[in-house]
């Protein structure tokens, strides 16, 4: 394959990209692009430029978690996913197809569901980050996750945070939905044992709960 | 992923200074529902990523009824089916939207990124180049082509144009406009996607150092619209052939009609022989049969993508006779 030939340069390893760096910044010598390597020119280069660009070494970064701010130090291609999974611990979100298809990564930037895989850290500074860690807040079920335990939504296990912060982000948004709402706003989500009858009843139900707790009525069940 | 620098500037013209002159160096960020994946699989391996996140002005939808519609680039596709002036005066884009279906693709994704975003074909997914080659020898023409182009695939490039939005906004008569080096260009939508001759182009007119700042679509006040999307799954899939249909009629007779297909070919394919059967017609079930019929009367289909003729062909057919009962 023509990618294994030319295409894939090896990822520096962060401290030897640092050391290069750092060598050529702190020598202060004045490196036409061209000596670094044949691909440097096409890149604009002036000082004003470069101070706006950060990496690729790790630099430091804020997430707002679950309402606690979190100070890490990235390098700017590490995903949101990552981060959560690999720096702070936080595993509730999974890793599976790393590609923007499955859902089980789901979490909710700013009020709207997103895939962590595909938000880069770095991107997600300044913005509201809840995961499933943060949803039962001191130890309280939300109702969306007490619904999800009574409808048994859930096979392996392995989408289901995903489902539920979904869930939760299309029940904020469609507080009294219909089952084929439902069926569309969980979408994104995918699950191999096929447990999609039980998490849309879950999800219905858990509307059910809400408007009741607030005196509204709720439509139809499935 | 390799690694790479990154870049988060606040106005387009710093956006355009940071970005390279030749493909490859630096990528735009948009979404991100799908540049990050292609990173991940080391096709696309840029050394710089400036994100379009910040720039206020690429954001925005707004209509006016003399002038019609702007879409910000970097509108989301959930702001493009929640905002009410697109639904009403709009709906075929909503309903295209619609489609890609997943909430956190719509919640990401962009009306830009929708359109400039790369090809599904597998190949090039896998890395043998946009033309999927291997040692100069093609592969799709012999290969697992069933999901590849069946119009305008007489090579170098089999791939379909991903694009939801393309066909109704092309048949919508939409226009784009570039921002580059050398300030603002405006280009018709029918004229922005290209067919790639070489692995260094790319699908579409714009330079690696510019970027698309808005869509701007006519009005459509007396049209009637819709699309129609064949798909394997109903979520989270591409489909594998659809068609937009944007008709004025004169009564009950078609004045004029725009027909555009979509993932059959390496553009959204605008279908004049379709058009041609509609005009000075009334809609019946049979017209649009044969309006479907002609749309895919020049199609070649590939070794293993025949079944995507009648597809399209069907998907023609519906879009017409859906336009024909609602519409806008």
């Amino acid at each position: 394959m023509s990618w294994k030939k030319d295409k894939v340069r090896k990822p520096a390893k962060p401290n030897e990209a640092l050391t290069r760096r750092d060598f050529l910044q702190g020598a202060g010598v004045a490196v036409s692009g061209g000596l670094l390597v044949g691909r440097e020119p096409a890149i604009a280069a002036s000082p004003d430029e470069k101070a706006k660009v950060l990496g690729p070494e790790a630099v430091p970064i804020t997430l707002r978690i679950n309402g606690k701010a979190q100070k890490l130090t990235l390098e700017p291609r590490v995903t949101l996913l990552d981060a959560l999974r690999n720096h702070l611990d936080m595993t509730g979100a999974k890793k599976m197809c790393d590609r923007g298809t499955c859902g089980a990564c789901t979490v909710i930037l700013d009020g709207k569901a997103v895939y962590a895989c595909s938000v880069l850290a770095i991107a997600a500074q300044g913005k509201e980050i809840l995961t499933i860690e943060g949803l039962a807040a001191g130890g309280k079920l939300h109702p969306v996750m007490t619904a999800f335990v009574e409808h048994d939504a859930h096979q392996c296990g392995f989408c289901t945070p995903g489902f539920v912060m979904a869930s939760k982000a299309f029940l904020d948004k469609n507080p009294n939905p219909l089952q084929q709402d439902v069926e569309e706003g969980l979408g994104g989500n995918l699950c191999r044992c096929g447990v999609y009858v039980g998490v849309r009843q879950a999800a219905l139900d858990a509307a059910k709960a809400r408007l009741g707790e607030k005196g509204g009525k709720a439509h139809g069940k499935v | 992923m390799q690694a790479f620098e990154y870049a988060n500037p606040t106005t387009k013209e710093e956006a355009v200074r940071l970005l390279a002159n030749q493909w490859g160096e630096a990528e735009i960020l948009a979404g991100g529902t799908d540049s990050l994946s292609l990173m991940k699989d080391h096709v696309s391996t840029p050394r710089r990523v400036v994100s379009l996140q910040a720039i206020k002005e690429l954001r925005g939808i707004e209509f006016k009824p003399a002038t019609g519609l702007r879409l910000g680039a970097m509108a989301t596709l959930s702001e493009l089916i929640e905002s009410a002036a697109v639904r009403r005066e709009y709906p075929a884009l909503v309903e295209a939207a619609e489609g890609v279906r997943s909430p956190q693709i719509l919640n990401m994704g962009t009306v830009g990124g929708d359109l400039c975003q790369r090809p599904r074909c597998w190949y090039f997914r896998a890395g043998y180049g946009l033309l999927a080659r291997d040692d100069g020898k093609a592969l799709v023409p012999e290969g697992e082509n069933q999901y590849h182009a069946i119009l305008g695939n007489s090579g170098p490039a089999y791939f379909v144009n991903p694009s939801s939005l393309a066909p109704a906004l092309i048949a919508l008569g939409a226009k784009v406009r570039v921002f580059g080096p050398q300030g603002t260009r405006e280009v018709g939508l029918d004229k922005f996607f290209l067919t790639p001759a070489s692995d260094d182009q790319r699908e579409c007119d714009l330079k690696a150092n510019e970027i698309l700042t808005d869509i701007l679509v006519p009005p459509a006040k007396g049209t009637k619209m819709a699309i129609y999307e064949v798909r394997q799954r109903e979520a989270l899939d591409y489909p594998l052939a659809a068609a937009a249909v944007v008709l004025r009629l004169d009564g009950k007779t078609v004045k004029s009609a725009r027909v555009v297909l979509g993932h059959v070919a390496p553009v959204p394919w605008p279908a004049p022989e379709a058009e041609a059967v509609l005009v000075g017609k009334t809609i019946s079930e049979a017209v649009a049969d044969e309006a479907g019929k002609a749309a895919v009367s020049k199609a070649t289909p590939l070794s293993k993508n025949a079944y995507k003729v009648q597809l399209a062909r069907v998907a023609v057919k519906r879009a017409i006779l859906r336009a024909a009962q609602g519409g806008a």
